[in-house]
């Protein structure tokens, strides 16, 4: 068995000092284009979602990642394809940037078969095996342990992918995550906790939700080190996400606090009004997408046509996805029982709502 | 009288309840300056303050168990868990410290509270948010369980509930929030543990809690309108303690029963119901006791799998005809679902 290159286990000799994360090489123009199509191609697909609800093509609870995607790109950038995520509910984003082909994306908010998760999961729930997208999941919290486990089950086998685990401020406050974060210390477990802090929960600001509202230091209390990023510059983010990256690589948790906003509600029915007429203004200034379009015209990579016409590529390709999301066939009714246990076992209730226990007793009168 | 909404009558009856006793006070997850996952508490921040409305971080352990621990103190929090899936995370404080405080330390500390939340499906909300697990509770000694199907019965109950000495659970639903009917203008406590005869007859009894008594009920009147049929309706309104009397002498009467319950069909709330007529009325029966519930699957997301698992009005009715039929009941004429 060949064993891994991690430090020795031993215990740091003092509680890791958080801090920004060091200076690395720059994308170059080509790099930040990438990231800026990316980018756009997530927020006009949340934003045909966003449609694709209120055509009520889409059910359920829906959350979208529009003014998260500099995170998103950011982040995903800084995974090699064998590395593990474990996310959130507000997921699409994430997916798409996996590498996940977009249109299984909306075939799954579709509820249809060729959906991600062949239309069992819905927004909430993406899951792509090949992609090593293992969840999205709708119980706050839920996906923390579980991150944890999969890093436990990567150093079991000396392995050296990664795991990054998502999750938004709030869900900071559930058990879940102080449990994870330490048992992962304690075990030297190679995962990277990212706190995505859109500064909301739905409508309780992180202020009144947790008691030490720079999340980031959250990782002092466990011996793990951590830093905080401003989560509307890719840049910055990719960087953030290699350094964390590579800490865990090395086999020691790492935590990372990424800033962003929530352009919209809670969810695509959260209308939002807790938010003040001042916060909503600030949020244009905060647009990521904004943002980076500026600063890719401001350093001469490109002009406003050229932006435009790929807006247009974009749009036209979203629309493209939805179309073929909305030609899927839904689920057939016989595969109801498909799923219920991965080993077949007797005696399995496969039986539909109004079926009786047992039939031979009755003489059946109804649909004669 | 006056008419109003399910919704209405719970935030109407908090607030009466928070004007008459200062010791009440509400507790849970987004429920003031959000007003509430589903607006039940709207307003109720502006007018009683952060004291009396207290949004919590996202710990529903730990904000279940310290209002359990106010209430061994004396005061009386009402809960709100924001769904029935999400109460998973706090039920060792309720099944272990709330259900077991009063008899373990022998009777020396009440836990006066009320956990609100609601159950629901149907609304494509997926495997872990799509759970009707009232069950869970239900099993547990020492917990009051109340599921009321009206506007009125919400108000008469919560009030109930509140001013009970003992925790109680307040199962809500999602699908019956905007439903409408008669409240009362006085506010008479409601007595848990009594179910009530929505409608009587004598061909069959029809037995439901929450949303599936309004459900049952429905069909009942359809079926009276439309077949001739005369059967008789038990709204089960409390889960524990459960009213065996009522749903013994009422299948006396009709010699046959069919339960709609929301949640899973094996270990369900309906196979106790099943269990105490087969216990009470055996001798009375001319038929199987019949059970109309969910299929036993992780509820999937998309429509046509959530459709096929989720009892609809077809399968109910088909259910009270394969009854009838087996105890020899001649249908009337042809039923429009043909
Ligand atoms: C255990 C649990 N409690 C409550 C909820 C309801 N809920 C869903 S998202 C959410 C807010 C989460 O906020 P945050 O962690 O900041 O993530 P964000 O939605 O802002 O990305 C809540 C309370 C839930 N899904 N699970
Ligand atoms: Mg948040």
């Amino acid at each position: 068995m060949t064993d891994r290159k991690r430090t020795p286990r031993k215990p740091p000799a003092r509680t890791p000092r958080a801090k920004t994360a060091p200076v690395q090489v720059e994308p170059d123009a080509q790099g930040l284009l990438d990231f800026y199509r990316e980018m756009l191609f997530i927020r006009r697909f949340e934003e045909r979602a966003a449609r694709g609800y209120t055509q009520a093509l889409i059910g359920g609870y829906c959350h979208l990642n529009l003014g998260e995607e500099a995170t998103v790109v950011g982040l995903m950038s800084a995974l090699q394809p064998t590395d593990y995520l474990f996310t959130n509910y507000r997921e699409h984003g994430y997916a798409i940037a996996r590498g996940i082909d977009p249109r299984r994306i909306m075939a799954e908010l579709y509820g249809r078969v060729d959906g991600v998760s062949k239309g069992w999961g819905g927004s909430m729930h993406m899951f792509d095996t090949a992609h090593r997208m293992l969840g999205g999941y709708g119980i706050v919290g839920g996906q923390i342990p579980l991150a944890t486990g999969a890093a436990l089950a990567i150093d079991y086998r000396s392995g050296e992918e990664v795991v990054m685990c998502t999750m938004g401020d709030g869900t900071t406050n559930i058990g879940a995550f102080h449990e994870s974060l330490n048992i992962a210390s304690l075990w030297r477990l190679p995962i990277v906790y990212v706190i995505i802090n859109n500064r909301l929960g739905m409508g309780t600001s992180v202020e009144k939700s947790s008691a030490e509202p720079e999340l980031y230091k959250r990782g002092a209390a466990y011996q793990i080190e951590s830093a905080r990023v401003d989560g509307l510059d890719p840049v910055a983010v990719a960087l953030a996400g290699k350094h964390a990256v590579e800490v865990a690589r090395g086999g020691r948790p790492y935590l990372l606090e990424v800033v962003c906003e929530r352009l919209r509600g809670h969810s695509v029915v959260d209308p939002a009004k807790y938010r003040s007429a001042d916060e909503v203004a600030s949020l244009k200034e905060h647009d990521p997408v904004h943002t980076l379009a500026a600063r890719l015209i401001a350093q001469g990579i490109t002009d406003e046509e050229s932006l435009l016409t790929l807006d247009h590529e974009v749009l036209a390709n979203v629309e493209e996805i939805s179309t073929f999301a909305e030609a899927s066939a839904f689920p057939d009714e016989q595969t109801l029982f498909d799923y219920n246990y991965a080993s077949e076992v007797p005696n399995d209730s496969r039986r539909l709502p109004g079926q009786p226990l047992f039939v031979t007793t009755l003489t059946s009168g109804a649909d004669q | 009288m006056t008419l109003m909404s399910y919704r209405q009558a719970l935030h109407d009856t908090l607030r009466s309840e928070m004007l008459r006793d200062e010791n009440v006070f509400l507790i849970g997850e987004e429920i003031g300056v959000f007003e509430g996952s589903y607006k039940i508490t709207a307003g109720l921040l502006e007018e009683f303050g952060e004291k009396r409305v207290r949004d919590t971080p996202i710990a529903e352990e730990g904000f279940t168990g310290a209002a359990i621990g106010a209430a061994m103190l004396g005061l009386r929090p009402v809960v709100e868990i924001m769904t029935i899936n999400f109460s998973l995370l706090a039920i060792d404080q309720i099944v272990n410290h709330a259900a077991k405080i009063y008899g373990m330390f022998g009777g020396q500390a009440k836990v006066p509270m009320v956990i609100r939340t609601p159950g629901g499906g149907g609304q494509q909300l997926g495997a872990t948010h799509s759970q009707n697990i009232e069950l869970y509770y239900a099993f547990v000694p020492g917990l009051k369980v109340v599921a009321p199907s009206t506007p009125a019965d919400a108000k008469a109950l919560l009030i109930a509930a509140i001013r009970d000495d003992d925790p109680v659970i307040f199962l809500e639903n999602l699908a019956l929030y905007n439903t409408k009917g008669e409240v009362p203008n006085h506010d008479t406590p409601g007595v848990i543990g009594q179910a009530a005869v929505t409608r009587e007859g004598h061909h069959l009894t029809l037995i439901g809690y929450s949303r599936m008594a309004h459900v049952a009920k429905k069909i009942a009147d359809q079926l009276a309108d439309h077949e001739g049929l005369d059967i008789e309706v038990i709204d089960l309104r409390s889960l524990r303690p459960l009213d065996r009397e009522t749903i013994v002498e009422s299948v006396k009467k009709t010699h046959a029963a069919v339960i709609l319950e929301d949640d899973w069909l094996t270990y369900g709330i309906g196979a106790e119901v099943a269990a105490s007529i087969s216990d009470g009325a055996f001798d009375y029966l001319d038929a199987p006791v019949r059970r109309v519930a969910m299929a036993e699957v992780p509820m999937p997301y998309s429509k046509s799998l959530e459709s096929a698992a989720l009892p609809s009005e077809n399968d109910v009715i088909q259910a009270i005809y394969q009854t009838l039929d087996a105890i020899g009941h001649r249908r009337i004429k042809t039923g429009p679902h043909d």
